[in-house]
């Protein structure tokens, strides 16, 4: 996957700030927060609706569903729900949208300074 | 938090076998050790286990670090004496890896080596961003350390009927020797190898119990739930439902809301976690340890939440809360309920363990920090001849370290696991969460921004704890007969960590430093995982 040969000298700044400025690299950046920022900004939200609830609305929490199970004990299992989808949708999304971006940049700039 | 005066451990509980086990255990984790030791010769080596660990390897690991004695036996104890209020507790730690993951772990290992002060130190001035690095990791460490000795002193008395204050301490006392052991030999390596068995033990023995449980009620949840609600008597419904601990008044409202906010945003700067993203080879690596851990840490958590429960129906909140140790017993308690002193034994040893392989990955965090970031680069500027004298120094301050935690853990013997950990927490997402997400993301930040982020977050966390209910004028403060609290919270993260995120932007539009060309190389560097550290063979 990466290339096999030691890296004799490191890149210049110049190289970094070129690469910084490459079409490919603030693609990759808008790409990753326009992922992250809102991915973050969503389970943030909802932990804190979610914790919000649990401290200040006793009765709609303790509401009844099924058996036992109430509504808090289902909010919580969704939590985890939550948790484990938004890993599961950004692993995919890095792994297909990120990586081989970032990858050709990498190759790219370890490429020329050797 | 005084548990009973009584002559043996738990009733049942039978010290040699618990004993026996934990023995076995640390024979097979010390040849583990000693095989790891065979090839730990560079800093890389002994800081970073020569980046070699694959990503499901240190997945693990991550969880076997992450799952404390809190986590197990703070979370259990909680779910059975205080029902849902108890789960909140899982709920964050939970949640707070997805800020790992997305915000911190990728573009962390591509652009650090050992600790935290290499990513604050990449663009700013080395020497006072890299003390400020250490100072706060060694801080968290230490709290965080605190809390798993003072734990083992808790079980000590529990399992092995030990209840002198002289014999507590011994037992601390060869808990932290072994531990000193472990990081001097085995580096991060021999370590790594020991949260991983100890992951393994954990979460097989809680699956195990689970199943068990669930089976004594038919795989029916709600009647587990019943259970629970049956055994309490009158009040038995309240643990259903919010608010048993935390619902009391509008302050322990609040409270529960800081320590919400301290408990999602901690994780992702604790330094223990942050070190573990360097043992892997690449980013995609790092990522995928983060996803293991996740799932592990979550199933886990789940467990818990019917192990809690189920401690509650099938030995009882009352029993629990007279047991030794209180609520910190209801897991062991619940062990023997479901399969006698045999399984009470193993459960034990593995809590035991689940101490020492927390406690040495603490050590090796801490001292890492110390060499790396405070020896290497402020005493000697960066010009430390040859590494080898590096990595001495972060042996004997292992050693030193281990030290403390003996002390303080013997001191601290009596305290409250769970809320030295919630302090701990408290303390990372203060002083380390704001500075690392300001320097992977914001172009602008300076050293003074770092500098009045780590310290202001630290000094305010800190400060806001010791005049909190928590140290001082309250009936479970750590401090009796004094009270010079005048913070109402308990946790003192709903303040500090805004606080600690104001003061990041204030010192950075202060000052006019700003290296654009380091920048762009860091954030090309931490994007892209060009020009970083490989795995080193052997």
């Amino acid at each position: 996957m990466t290339t096999e040969e030691s890296e004799s000298r490191d890149p210049t700044a110049e190289q970094w700030t070129e690469a910084h400025a490459s079409a490919d690299f603030v693609a990759l950046r808008r790409r990753l927060r326009g992922f992250v920022f809102p991915v973050a900004a969503l389970f943030l939200g909802w932990y804190l609706l979610y914790v919000l609830l649990a401290d200040y609305a006793h009765g709609f929490m303790s509401v009844k569903l099924f058996g036992n199970i109430n509504v808090g004990l289902v909010l919580g299992l969704l939590q985890f729900v939550s948790t484990f989808v938004i890993t599961g949708i950004y692993v995919r999304f890095a792994n297909r949208r990120l990586d081989p971006v970032a990858g050709r940049i990498r190759e790219d700039i370890e490429g020329r300074s050797e | 938090m005084t548990p009973l005066a009584q002559s043996g451990g738990l009733q049942g509980s039978n010290p040699i076998i618990n004993i026996s086990i934990f023995v076995a255990f640390v024979v097979v984790t010390l040849v583990v050790v000693l095989r790891a030791s065979r090839t730990t010769k560079t800093a890389s080596d002994y800081y970073a286990a020569g980046r070699a660990f694959s990503g499901p390897q240190n997945g693990i690991a991550i969880s076997g670090d992450y799952l404390s004695a809190a986590s197990f036996l703070g979370i259990v104890g909680a779910i059975a004496l205080y029902g849902y209020d108890g789960f909140l507790y899982s709920i964050g730690f939970l949640v707070a890896w997805l800020v790992a993951l997305l915000l911190v772990a990728e573009l962390l290992r591509n652009t650090g080596k050992f600790t935290m002060g290499d990513v604050l130190a990449f663009r700013m001035r080395q020497r006072p961003v890299r003390a400020a690095a250490a100072t706060s990791t060694l801080a968290v460490s230490f709290f965080y350390l605190l809390a798993q000795m003072a734990g083992a002193g808790v079980l000590v008395s529990l399992l092995l009927g030990i209840n002198n204050p002289a014999g507590v301490s011994l037992v601390i006392a060869i808990v932290g020797v072994i531990m000193i052991v472990y990081v001097l030999v085995g580096g991060m390596k021999g370590t790594t190898w020991v949260q991983i068995i100890k992951a393994a033990l954990l979460i097989t023995g809680a699956a195990a119990m689970t199943l068990w449980v669930l089976a004594k009620y038919g795989f029916d949840f709600s009647a587990v739930l019943q259970g629970a609600v049956d055994k309490a008597g009158a009040t038995g419904e309240r643990l259903l439902e919010p608010g048993a601990k935390y619902g009391t008044s509008e302050i322990s409202k609040l409270d529960f809301l800081s320590l919400g906010l301290a408990l999602v945003l901690g994780t992702a700067g604790l330094p223990h976690v942050l070190m573990r993203f360097y043992t892997v080879p690449t980013s995609r690596e790092a990522r995928r340890s983060v996803v293991w851990a996740i799932f592990l840490i979550g199933l886990f958590y789940l467990f818990s939440l019917v192990l809690g429960y189920g401690a509650a129906a099938m030995v009882g909140p009352e029993t629990i809360g007279q047991a030794p140790g209180g609520s910190n017993s209801a897991a062991p308690l619940l062990a023997q309920a479901l399969g006698g002193p045999v399984l009470l034994g193993f459960i034990s040893a593995v809590a035991f363990a689940t101490i020492l392989a927390v406690v040495a990955g603490l050590t090796i965090t801490a001292s890492a920090s110390f060499a790396h970031d405070i020896y290497a680069n402020v005493i000697k500027r960066g010009e430390v001849a040859d590494k080898q004298a590096e990595v001495r120094v972060a042996r004997i301050t292992a050693v030193v370290i281990g030290a403390v935690a003996i002390v303080g853990g013997i001191l601290a013997r009596n305290q409250n696991v769970a809320f030295l950990v919630a302090l701990a927490f408290a303390v990372a997402a203060s002083a380390n969460l704001p500075t690392i997400l300001y320097s992977l993301f914001w172009r602008r930040f300076n050293t003074t921004g770092a500098l009045c982020s780590i310290y202001g977050g630290l000094s305010i966390a800190v400060l806001l704890i010791v005049f909190s209910p928590a140290v001082s004028g309250s009936e479970t403060a750590m401090l009796s007969g004094v009270d010079f609290h005048w913070f109402p919270l308990e946790n003192p993260g709903l303040v500090s960590i805004p606080a600690s995120f104001f003061l990041g932007w204030l010192g950075t539009v202060l000052s006019g430093e700003h290296d654009q060309a380091k920048y762009a190389e860091m954030e090309v560097r931490s994007l892209t995982g060009a020009g970083a550290e490989k795995a080193s063979s052997h």
